[in-house]
């Protein structure tokens, strides 16, 4: 299997989308590429268990290095191991099903499909960079397509989202920088993730370094306090947009606390565990008060997101291996259903024309598909057993339980009690618009989901099922990675 | 007699280029039409000829001096007067005085090729000097605007003041040392507080010339004041060619006071990048606009220059390399929305997205590139002068340089916001680009994704040293 091919795909099908002659054309340009992606992304998940059973047992597979600029040491080195294999299927997912609810988008359709296959290959690119160089790269590409999307299509007071959007995201980067520089020159002018990890870094320069790394991409993956953008950039962008937002941009983040900040650095990290513990523990409870407060299904689910996945920091501060594939799982998990949630709501939306909870109540019997996903998808998002959502926070919660000490007793227990304080959100929010009788009696004249969109639907519903009927398949592509992570932090 | 030929040959062609041009005017005359092709074969010829055959050597009694590195260093200010003449066409075509515009621009950059080659204190003067009158001359071109004579003037004034600032630092260095050529002064430099003081002023005129804060107060004016292509050799091959003859002064003459200029360059680059980026946010015409901006953007090379190994002034070389494909794909479209229908105003980039694509998605590039947003080549320029800068390992130079970042980018994206969402009335009317203009932009477009990605440029630059 070459990796290339990952990035090959979304370029083609950029170029590909560029060529087109009219709006129809470039949609099913779009869409073959993401179907495409998404084969080879599930070619990927094959291909890598079949090697893995077959006895291969280095850390990355698929390994491709070409020197890229010698004179400052920078390596293209691609690689993937079990932790990338499911972000890149997380990821194809999520595009596809994007490219799908865009369908009826008819302004300046080929730009829109151009900077949302842009975004794909950003995020596949960083997924198999072992190159904190190319990594970083990779990392910075979504930047314009992100301002365009949200400002050009957006919806609400898009410009300013897109500003702050950008320029906090921009202010996580100029921290990876100099946390990047600071790697390069105390682990002997290399920016190879794979020799960084064995080069020796003394206690002090990795509690130097560690803050700068962990806080810039935790900015990415919404750390309290430098979650401000999310409800902002979340709810003005258009649906595919906050699809790509939620469900990967946010994921690009924690990946890189863990592959960067916590694996080269382990030190630093259990110096900062205990504050990254605190900081999520606030994430996770104030985010889940402040959900309830909110009455715009956009905002709903922005700020649940800073909830969820406060979970996925709180596990990586919590530093055990069951905590850390928790934290992994969570990621996928909040990442398929944030990115359905989000595609439901667009295509409530695009209905109604209105997204307060207020103003809508029994939609259940005029669109019982939509409201069908919608119930599925709160109840994944409020835990419940056979979805993915409740094996990810399980996991996270034993994994933080096998702290024994009052502290991590204490936060472990907080963010359990927020999962009761999401249940009441999710519930009034779905009961509301869903239940009852129909509140406007314009919605009664409402269509169901045409084909597109039920096919985006499944696709990210199969996603969410797969992982929570049998979480069997995505714990043995994660653990191997998280017990490479907790061996270096245990300086084995 | 042959090795003058051949080591001064981007001096020889430059010259040969004037005469030529000078034999037209006072001849029967050209047409600008006939005239503006002319001088593009001329000006692209002179760069080929540049690439072949480089090698180090010495000329008159060392007075005179190239290497490789050098002869790349011209060829990369070469190749920025030859953009301008391809992406200013629109405007060049409408002047009344092509013929003298080009004999000024190449007086300035044969001032430029002698100052990077100069070897004593006498020819870099001299060559600054050279430099300068003429630009100061452009700036005055557009005749009818008082503006325009205003930043001449203002010009001339303000390097009137430097030049003798730097000949007082010139004659203090004589005085001290006893003599004015680069290869003896490092021994006999004794870092006493005279020698200190003759250096700061040599240093203030050269950051006079590459604007640095706080010797940046005649750049808005000037830029307003003079026509886009003057601004855009001012700001790109000007600054170019003083980029490169800092790193000269500071690495090989001033070797020995390196831990004062250290200290002197890290301040004034974070006073340039503070103030060039704070102004440039309120800014309202595109001019000024990117005046600050290039402020900024000269605070960023200081970065890299002020750790003075091989790396950074490779970092510098290549930054140069990719600011001016930025830079001039910026002024580009600024020229031609200016010739076509005299709009300078950044609100007046409203809507731009929806009667000219090609020229908004140029200009997006160009701002990106310059704000260091991948996948252009100014995030690679960036991230290596940072690299650079980060060898002597102060980490707290390397944030605020990095979160300087943030502010450029808040600005740069006014414009593309303009351009791609606001709505607009009365937009720019969409404009049929002249075809030297569109290859000029196409050629700086490519320059600007491109030269990021292939990393050999960086490494050929680095084997030159």
């Amino acid at each position: 299997m070459n990796l290339l091919l990952l990035l090959g795909a979304p370029l083609l099908t950029a170029v590909a989308v560029l060529l087109g002659r009219n709006k129809q054309q470039v949609r099913w340009m779009a869409l073959a590429g993401s179907v495409v992606q998404l084969l080879f992304a599930l070619g990927l998940l094959v291909a890598f268990r079949a090697e893995r059973s077959g006895g291969q047992t280095a850390q990355m597979l698929f390994e491709q290095n070409f020197p890229l600029i010698d004179a400052l040491n920078i390596h293209f080195h691609i690689g993937v191991d079990g932790i990338s294999v499911s972000m890149i299927l997380l990821t194809a997912l999520v595009v596809t099903a994007g490219v799908l609810v865009s369908w009826n988008i008819e302004k300046m359709t080929k730009e829109f499909y151009f900077l949302l296959i842009l975004l794909a290959l950003g995020a596949y690119g960083f997924f198999i960079s072992l190159n904190l160089f190319v990594l970083f790269f990779f990392l910075e590409i979504s930047v314009v397509p992100k301002y365009l999307l949200i400002g050009i299509w957006g919806s609400g007071k898009k410009e300013y989202s897109a500003n702050k959007l950008v320029l906090m995201l921009m202010m996580g980067s100029g921290l990876i920088i100099v946390g990047m520089l600071g790697l390069y020159f105390f682990g002997g002018h290399d920016f190879d993730i794979m020799n960084l990890a064995t080069a020796q870094i003394s206690t002090d320069r990795q509690n130097l370094i560690f803050p700068f790394m962990f806080l810039g991409f935790g900015v990415f993956t919404a750390l309290f306090p430098l979650h401000t953008w999310v409800p902002d950039g979340h709810s003005s962008a258009p649906t595919a947009g906050s699809m790509f937002l939620a469900g990967i941009s946010m994921k690009l983040g924690g990946y890189g606390c863990l592959r960067v900040a916590v694996y080269l650095l382990p030190e630093g990290a259990k110096e900062y565990a205990n504050i990254i513990i605190v900081l999520s523990s606030i994430a996770i409870l104030y985010g889940a008060f402040v959900t309830m407060m909110q009455k715009d299904l956009k905002y709903i689910n922005a700020y649940s997101s800073v909830s969820h996945v406060g979970f996925s920091l709180l596990a990586i501060g919590m530093l055990t291996q069951t905590a850390i594939t928790g934290a992994l799982m969570q990621m996928i998990s909040h990442g398929l259903m944030t990115a359905l949630f989000f595609a439901v709501i667009g295509m409530i939306y695009d209905r109604t024309h209105t997204r307060m909870v207020d103003e809508m109540g029994g939609l259940m019997k005029v669109m019982p598909f939509i409201t069908t996903v919608l119930f599925l998808v709160g109840l994944c998002s409020l835990g419940l057993p056979g979805l993915s959502g409740f094996v990810a926070e399980m996991t996270v919660f034993v994994g933080s339980w096998e702290n024994d000490t009052a502290f991590h007793r204490v936060a472990t227990i907080a963010a359990a009690m927020s999962i009761v304080v999401t249940a009441v959100y999710i519930l009034r929010a779905i009961g509301k618009t869903a239940m009852g009788p129909v509140t406007n009696a314009e919605h009664l004249e409402l269509k169901d989901a045409s084909w597109n969109e039920k096919l985006a639907a499944i696709i990210l519903l199969a996603g969410i099922l797969s992982i929570g009927l049998a979480p069997g398949w995505l714990n043995d592509l994660l653990t191997p990675g998280a017990e490479i992570i907790v061996n270096r932090i245990a300086g084995k | 007699m042959n090795e003058l030929l051949l080591l001064m040959k981007n001096e020889l062609m430059v010259t040969a280029i004037i005469f030529l041009l000078l034999f037209i005017k006072v001849g029967k005359g050209m047409s600008n039409d006939r005239l503006l092709p002319v001088v593009q074969t001329l000006l692209l010829a002179n760069l080929i000829l540049g690439c072949f055959f480089n090698q180090e050597g010495a000329l008159f009694g060392n007075m005179y001096h190239t290497t490789p590195l050098i002869a790349l260093q011209k060829n990369i200010l070469g190749l920025g007067v030859y953009l301008i003449s391809l992406v200013c066409s629109d405007w060049l075509k409408k002047t009344e005085h092509l013929a003298e515009f080009f004999l000024l621009m190449l007086s300035a950059l044969l001032g430029m090729y002698l100052l990077i080659s100069g070897g004593n204190l006498l020819i870099f003067y001299l060559s600054l000097e050279l430099a300068t009158i003429p630009v100061a001359a452009m700036a005055n071109f557009d005749l009818d605007k008082k503006r325009s004579s205003e930043g001449a003037m203002k010009q001339i004034l303000s390097s009137a003041f430097s030049s003798g600032i730097l000949l007082f630092g010139i004659s203090l260095i004589y005085g001290i040392t006893g003599t004015i050529s680069f290869s003896e002064l490092p021994q006999l430099a004794d870092g006493s507080a005279l020698f200190i003081m003759a250096f700061i002023f040599l240093f203030s005129a050269l950051a006079f010339k590459l604007s640095i804060v706080p010797f940046h107060l005649w750049t808005a004016d000037v830029y307003e004041g003079a026509p886009v292509p003057v601004t855009a050799f001012l700001s790109v091959v000007s600054k170019g060619a003083v980029a490169f003859v800092l790193m000269t002064v500071l690495y090989k003459v001033f070797q020995p006071i390196e831990s004062t200029w250290y200290i002197l360059v890290v301040i004034l680059s974070v006073a340039s990048m503070l103030i060039g980026n704070l102004f440039a946010v309120r800014q309202q015409n595109i001019k000024r606009f990117l005046a600050f901006s290039s402020i900024a953007q000269v605070g960023f090379i200081l970065v890299g220059v002020s750790s003075g190994d091989i790396g950074s002034s490779t970092a510098v070389v290549y930054f140069v390399l990719i600011y001016l494909f930025s830079n001039l794909a910026a002024f580009g479209v600024a020229t031609v929305i200016a010739a076509y229908s005299g709009k300078e105003n950044i609100s007046d980039y409203k809507g731009l997205y929806q009667t000219n694509p090609f020229l908004s998605w140029v200009m997006a590039l160009a701002l990106f590139s310059l704000a260091g947003i991948p996948p252009t080549a100014g995030f690679f320029g960036k991230l290596f002068l940072l690299t650079a800068g980060g060898s002597k390992g102060s980490y707290v130079y390397l944030l605020i340089a990095a979160l300087n970042m943030i502010i450029s980018l808040y600005y740069y994206l006014r414009v593309v916001r303009a351009m791609f969402m606001d709505k607009n009335e009365t937009p720019v009317p969409p404009i049929q680009t002249g075809a030297s203009a569109k290859l000029g932009l196409i050629i700086c477009g490519i320059g600007i994704v491109l030269t990021g990605m292939m990393g050999w440029i960086y490494d050929y630059i680095q084997s030159l040293h």
